[in-house]
């Protein structure tokens, strides 16, 4: 990876990745990633498919896990602690490491109990403090004035865009510490990614984000780091302005310009 | 050349146009008439018998159809009654049938798609299940018999109940994983990624995504065991009183049916037309709900 001299100084890593390697069975997927998540910040990881940039997501909050045969080497330290420890609660982790997926999933329920149900997982509010958390999450993810007269609906009978906000909200209202997004707008027209971008803009103020996209207009307008992978390795690592201005690899260079991928 | 596909220059060398290219389509096309002949004749084949013993069955047992058949006792040979005793019977063993099977058929099938997925233990369980799904009743009713009756010295409802329940739980732990294997991995994932175990997650996201398949499979489990005469007549046999005993021999309609339609009774005769037309009616009525549970519309 080369990485030239960014100026890091009074940035804290949220996360830290040390020297990770990940496993689909025997197949080496992610070859020794070594990467700093900076706090409050945006990173984006782009790369063409296949790249590991979703592996490196899912390894963030122990994802992976749900499914035999995988399994992630190295270390992961987020806020001093080793994600990958085989006795770090998983539960407890992905409730301070949220995560958005590329097809909005809301739960088949109420678009209430869609965010009131991850809160009462966790904290045992009475019903007006609730309703507040339930206002609050879906103010913040930009959809409490579209939903406000009808949150006894179903989360199903919005659209997709809205449901992908309703995700975002559903993931806050846990008030995690990282937020992981994997390609939250694929998925959506080109309105409904405005305001998911506008979105992580705001974010950003209390969480820090990590996005996987293959949008680089995208990548460009909402990160503040960039991260190029291509074929399980980690290219470059930088500044977004500086990844998108002047890469030090010519493979990011001929990525970022559309020459493969 | 007589062309079907219209004028053979325009075509100009297309391959089809070609003497054997014709020759292969109008024989492909006499093929098609040939079978498609045979597959109707075999539709209304198949559909005339059950048109004549629908036929049957509505112009006998509605004739007997009154208000005695569902206030009065079997009777014996020779005077009027009704089947009280058998539609209660019938009621209450499939209702226990189905509160015992129900659950354990959820739980298995829960463990099967959620807990299991891929490995040796389910992939027996779900084996021996299709096998008990296909198992013939008689077999099953056998079997409540060597091990209930026998034990027990005497027949009794609890041992029909046991029957039916017996036939209810594949069917119900079928459904169930089916239902839940079509729940999405992704909406797992989504539950996962807020911090929710694993129970949480099966308890609120995928029996809410899969109930109404769940529900469906129950109902048609109810439609499958409410006509099933052979495990009952070694369980349950009959009564021909009231009884609501369930340490006793109880009386159901597809026993009763049985019995009386082998009688030389016609009256006896007459009330097993009548039986077998409420059967017929229940469990069509339960597979209308079941579909309107599964329709689109009752998704959302």
């Amino acid at each position: 990876m080369t990485q030239t001299a960014m100026n890091t100084a009074g940035m804290a890593e949220k996360i830290s990745i040390r020297n990770l390697k990940f496993f689909y069975g025997d197949n080496l997927a992610l070859k020794t990633i070594n990467l700093p998540l900076y706090e409050k910040k945006v990173t984006a990881f782009i790369g063409p498919s296949g790249c590991g940039k979703s592996t490196l997501l899912r390894v963030l909050n122990r994802m992976y896990d749900l499914y035999p045969r995988q399994h992630a080497e190295g270390e992961v330290m987020f806020d001093g602690q080793n994600v990958l420890d085989p006795n770090q609660d998983r539960n407890m982790l992905r409730a301070r490491v949220g995560m958005v997926f590329q097809k909005p999933t809301p739960f088949p329920m109420s678009i209430y109990e869609n965010i009131a149900f991850g809160i009462r997982l966790y904290e045992n509010l009475s019903r007006s403090e609730m309703d507040g958390r339930v206002e609050a999450a879906l103010t913040r993810g930009a959809l409490w004035k579209e939903v406000k007269d009808k949150l006894n609906s179903s989360g199903l009978s919005l659209s997709g865009g809205q449901q992908q906000r309703l995700c975002i909200a559903r993931t806050i209202a846990v008030r995690p510490e990282v937020v992981l997004l994997d390609e939250p707008c694929s998925a959506l027209d080109p309105i409904s990614t405005a305001k998911i971008e506008e979105l992580i803009d705001e974010l950003t103020t209390e969480y820090t984000i990590a996005i996987v996209t293959h949008n680089m207009q995208q990548a460009a307008r909402v990160s503040d780091y960039t991260a190029f992978m291509y074929l399980g390795e980690l290219i470059e690592f930088d500044e977004t302005t500086k990844i998108f201005t002047s890469p030090s690899d010519k493979r990011t260079q001929d990525y970022i310009t559309g020459r493969f991928g | 050349m007589a062309s079907t596909l219209g004028n053979p220059t325009s075509l100009g060398n297309s391959a089809v146009s070609s003497p054997t290219a014709q020759a292969i389509y109008r024989r492909r096309r006499r093929g098609n008439t040939v079978l498609l002949s045979l597959s109707i004749g075999a539709t209304i084949f198949g559909l005339a018998w059950l048109v004549l013993i629908l036929g049957a069955l509505l112009y006998q047992g509605f004739s007997g159809l009154s208000l005695a058949v569902f206030t009065e006792m079997t009777p014996p040979p020779g005077s009027s009654g009704g089947l009280l005793n058998a539609i209660w019977g019938s009621l209450i063993m499939t209702f226990g049938g189905v509160i015992i099977g129900t659950p354990v058929g959820i739980l298995a099938g829960t463990y099967l798609s959620e807990y299991g997925r891929g490995n040796k233990l389910s992939t027996v369980v779900r084996f021996i299940n299709d096998i008990l799904l296909a198992a013939p009743s008689i077999v099953i009713g056998l079997f409540v018999y060597e091990v209930v009756v026998v034990r027990m010295g005497h027949f009794s409802a609890f041992a029909g109940m046991a029957a039916l329940a017996i036939l209810v739980i594949p069917v119900v732990v079928r459904t169930t994983e089916d239902m839940l294997n079509l729940v999405p991995n992704q909406l797992r994932e989504a539950a996962a990624a807020l911090g929710l175990p694993r129970s949480i997650m099966i308890r609120h996201v995928a029996y809410k995504a899969a109930m109404s398949g769940i529900v469906t499979g129950v109902l048609l489990a109810i439609a499958r065991v409410s006509g099933e005469t052979a495990p009952l007549l070694f369980t349950a046999l009959n009564n021909q009183f009231w009884s609501a005993d369930l340490n006793a021999p109880m009386s159901s309609l597809p026993v009763t049916i049985f019995q009386f339609a082998l009688s030389p009774y016609p009256d006896w005769q007459k009330l097993a037309w009548t039986g077998a037309l409420l059967i017929t009616f229940t469990v069509l009525a339960l597979n209308i709900v079941a579909r309107a549970f599964l329709s689109p519309k009752a998704q959302k």
